[in-house]
Order: structure tokens, then sequence, then C-alpha cells
């Protein structure tokens, strides 16, 4: 995990010294506002949608014990095998006991907050296992050994010419070069070989349905898929709160999800996982980690309704002008202060950032 | 007490007083021109439709879009005298240089442009994804207005892997410039049959 010993203030501070650089990260991320709210406006039923979502989540939450053995059954009837962690430590614990039966020590990874949260990759790294972080902006950073900065913009905070000398040092671009088109296309084929080389590839889940046993993954990049269908084991990981019903409850939260987060209307790929392919391993592993104890607080029990669209981040104004580094979670931003487990105090929903939140509509 | 064991207990006694399920069908937009909506949506997201009457209009679309010597997959039986047939002599990672892969959708979503399909359709689960360039066909009277419907569709369905695809595989890390092609298909063609 990275420590920090400065206050997010102390941190703030010193991101606030380039004003010109704040005032660019402040704009880009109104920018990604506005695109939501363009989004938004464009569905007739959006705040019918945030309530029945809000509700659903309700629901979620008063009967979580049963939903979760609803969807482990499922799983298991779908051929997927299933892990419980209560923490950090057990979930990191758990993956790599997975890694290590098949003898592996390179791995793809699509983007976790989750594994975020529980440090996965210095775990791992400290079992001389190689994670490659298959999302561009996650391996932007990763490359610069910085913990991503927005849940859904990694390194919003990068400027494409620190990116392109980035490059330069880590993937042999040539020096001076900043066309993002073009260090897209490099980023590629450098990671196209990972993808081919991938013999287990980890992934997030944005839903899983009780109903059905299966897991949805959500990306724009197409990284989670490359990753999983290249590979002959899934580890899909999971905090307990991103279970649902039904899987008709799917549409609600799909219409919501990519308009808050990018103004999309949905992202490029939702795929549904339900069974492993022919041949494949899969593995779901789900993990508490402070969730079961947050759940029985009134005042806090509501962040486990979050479904990381990450608008909250580019609502707060304190979060446009400190940047995610000057948080002290895994998860920045206002969604962050108050998701991390714990802390108790920091924050007091509700946040009029998290407001903009399509779960917190009432 | 196992781990398992453990969450569920800790959960039984923290779960708050049973709060209801609501009626999941919330308000539902109406597109007036289905077709016109799902081609505007897929063009806005980065997307190609082509309408066209029949395969053979489809089979000439893709010859001229993609010339010898493209390799080009295909998955559909209404093709399959035009281009080569998947088959298992391939490995998954022989599709890296595919263009395009051909594959049927079920149908398409008018409100955002996504096309549904599953590992049926896929014939590889990998193809997909890491084509260099992707054509999919629906039918036109296979457009339905949103997600709503979708589900509808899908209803109780099983699969290995069910997909909504829509539009090219992209990014938009480096300073929220769009590029197409992050990983997966450089370009997503949308066939619509009449």
């Amino acid at each position: 995990m990275y420590v920090q010993h400065k206050s997010h203030a102390q941190l703030a501070e010193q991101f606030n010294r380039d004003a010109k650089r704040v005032d660019w990260h402040d704009e880009t991320l109104w920018l990604v506002r506005i695109k939501r709210d363009r989004a938004a406006s464009q569905v007739a039923e959006w705040e019918q949608l945030r309530e029945a979502a809000s509700q659903i989540k309700n629901n979620v939450l008063s009967n979580l014990h049963d939903y979760l053995l609803q969807f482990e059954q499922h799983a298991l009837a779908n051929g997927i095998h299933v892990h419980w962690a209560a923490d950090a430590t057990e979930h990191n614990e758990i993956v790599h006991a997975i890694i290590r039966k098949h003898n592996i020590n390179h791995i793809v990874k699509s983007k976790s907050m989750l594994t975020e949260e529980c440090g996965l990759n210095e775990y791992l790294h400290g079992q001389d296992i190689e994670v490659i972080d298959t999302d561009l902006g996650e391996r932007i950073v990763q490359l610069a050994k910085e913990p991503p900065s927005h849940i859904v913009l990694p390194c919003i905070h990068w400027k494409k010419e620190e990116i392109g000398e980035l490059f330069h040092q880590h993937l042999g671009t040539p020096k001076g070069n900043a066309d993002p088109q073009f260090l897209t296309a490099a980023a590629r084929a450098h990671l196209r070989e990972h993808f081919l080389a991938g013999k287990l590839a980890i992934t997030g889940v944005n839903f899983a349905v009780a109903e059905t046993g299966e897991v949805v993954v959500c990306t724009n990049e197409g990284n989670a898929d490359l990753g999983v269908q290249l590979a002959d084991v899934h580890i899909a990981c999971m905090g307990i709160e991103k279970i649902i019903p039904q899987r008709k409850h799917l549409a609600i939260f799909l219409r919501l999800l990519a308009r808050s987060a990018t103004g999309q209307p949905i992202t490029t790929y939702s795929s549904h996982f339900q069974k492993p392919r022919e041949g494949q391993e899969m593995h779901i592993v789900l993990v508490d980690n402070g969730r079961s104890r947050r759940l029985a607080s009134d005042d806090f029990r509501n962040v486990l309704k979050c479904i990381r669209c990450g608008a909250c981040f580019n609502t707060c104004p304190v979060y446009r002008r400190s940047g995610g580094h000057s948080y002290h979670t895994a998860v920045a931003g206002p969604i962050g202060s108050i998701l991390a487990p714990g802390l108790d105090t920091i924050y007091l929903l509700p946040l009029p950032c998290v407001g903009r939140a399509p779960m917190f509509a009432r | 007490m196992s781990s398992r064991e453990k969450i569920l207990a800790a959960l039984k006694q923290n779960q708050p007083a049973r709060q209801p399920l609501p009626d999941a069908h919330t308000g539902r937009t109406q597109p007036g021109n289905l077709k016109e909506k799902f081609i505007q949506a897929l063009t806005d997201i980065g997307g190609k439709a082509v309408e066209a009457q029949g395969w053979k209009a489809i089979a000439a679309a893709l010859r001229e879009a993609f010339p010898a010597p493209a390799q080009i997959i295909n998955t559909i039986p209404g093709l399959n005298s035009e281009f080569e047939i998947l088959s298992s002599k391939f490995h998954p990672h022989d599709f890296r240089n595919v263009s395009p892969a051909i594959l049927q959708g079920q149908f398409g979503v008018a409100e955002n442009g996504a096309v549904w399909l599953t590992n049926e359709q896929m014939g590889d689960q990998a193809l997909p994804y890491i084509c260099e360039h992707l054509a999919l066909i629906i039918s036109q009277r296979d457009i339905i207005p949103t997600l709503h419907e979708a589900y509808d569709r899908i209803s109780n369905s099983t699969y290995r892997l069910g997909a909504f695809i829509a539009g090219p595989s992209k990014t938009a890390d480096i300073e929220q410039s769009l590029v197409l092609g992050a990983h997966g298909p450089k370009s997503l063609t949308v066939f619509i049959l009449d």
C-alpha cells in the first residue's frame, strides 16, 4: 500500500503550487461532468432510473446475506469456484494460491479498485509475480510507480508530453513524440504481447447477479475481455456489495453507469460472464474487508450503494483542484473519503458532489 | 469458523430491516424511428452502420472495405459461400490479423448503439475482441428501444459469455483525446439487413 505521511491539505497545497496545471486539471474534469449532464438530460426517465437503482441497492443491503448465498449457489452450479475473503490479506492469499497452483509468474489484470484497496499488486510483486495492468491509464501510472488518481480516469493528472517521455523510457518510443494516437498505438503493441503471453487474467466486477450467478465487467478498451479470453484461468475479484438481485436490474444500472461516468450511453464492452469458457478455470473472490461492519452503521451504510461511476470526482471542486494523490485512500475523491474501511468521521453524507451519483438519488 | 461463515454471520447481524424490491420497469424512452436512432447512436460512439439488402450486398461491401489479401473470417451461414469459415484449425492468437471477423448479432439497442451476442455467435470467444476489425450483422426488425427491452429478450437464457458490444475498442486515457482501437478492434461496422 502507498503510505503517506502528509495531510490532505498539505498534499493539496503541493499540488496547487502549479496554478496553471491546477486550472487544467479542474477544467478537464469539469468537461467530463458536463458530458455526464448532457447524457443524463437525453434520458427523460433519468431521475426515475436513479431512484429505482437506489431502491434496488437498499433492498440488496437489507438482504445481502441471502443474495450472496443465492449468488454462490448459482455460480457454483455454473462451474465457477467461489472464495470468501474476510479482509485484504485473505483476498491476496487466495489469489496468490490460485496463481501458485498453476505455476504462473506473469499475469494480466484489468481495472479493479478492489485489488487497489487490497494492495494486490504490491503483495504479488513481493511473491515474485509480475502483474501487468492492462487498462491504458492504469498501465501509465503503473510504469510511473504511482497509484491511480481517479477511479475511471486513472492518469487524468498526466500531461501527454509526460506520457511521451514515460513511454520513451519504458517502451522505446521516439523522444518528444506526445501524440495521443501514436502513444496509444505503442501501448497497444506493448500490451498485446502481454495479452498473448497471459495465462491468468484478473478482472474486477461491476455487477454480480444473484439470480443467475453471472458477473458483468464493463470496459471501453476491451482489455478485460482480451485478458480473459486468451487466458487459461480467470479470477474475478469483487466486494460483497456488488450484488444485484436480478438480471433485468442490469438494464437500470447499465443505463446509469457510463452516462454518469463519461457521458457515453454505454461502455464499448459490457461482458456477462456466466460460465467459464470451455477448458477455462474461473474463480470469483468475494471480499468483505470492512463492508459487513459498515453495513451496521446508519450513517455510512449508503456508501455500499456506490457503483464507482466517478461522477462525484468530476463534480467535487476540492478533488478537481487538489488531485487524486492528495487523498490517503485507494479510492480518492469524495466517495473514497467515506468508502475506505476504517474511516468513520472524515465526511458525513450527503456531500453535494456525491449527490450527483446515481445511487444517492434521495 | 471459516471466513464464509464469519462474513455471513456478520451480514445477518448487521443488515438493516428488509427494504422492498422496487418495480424494475421504470419509464422507458420510446424512440420514434428505431433504425435511425440506432444508426445515430452507433455513429456517435465511433461505429459505422451500413444498411444492406441481402447477403450479396454485405459481401460486396466487405470486399470493397477490406480488399485482398485481407483475412476475413466468417461465422454466419448466409455468408459461408463468400468467406472463410471459422474452424478449429485456428488458435485464438491467429485472430489478431483478422480484418474483419463477421459475426451475427442477436439484436441492436437503439438508445446506445450496442449489439448483443453470446458465445454461440462468436464461435471462439476471443474472436470479437482480438480481431483487427469487426463486422456485426443484425436484422432491422431486431432493433429494440432500450436496455429494458434488451433484458426482456435475453430473459433467463444461459450462456458462457453474453456481450454488449457498442462501437470499436477505444480509450481517452491520454489527456481525454479519443483514440479508436485501444486493445481490441479498431473499427466496428454493423450491417443492418432489411
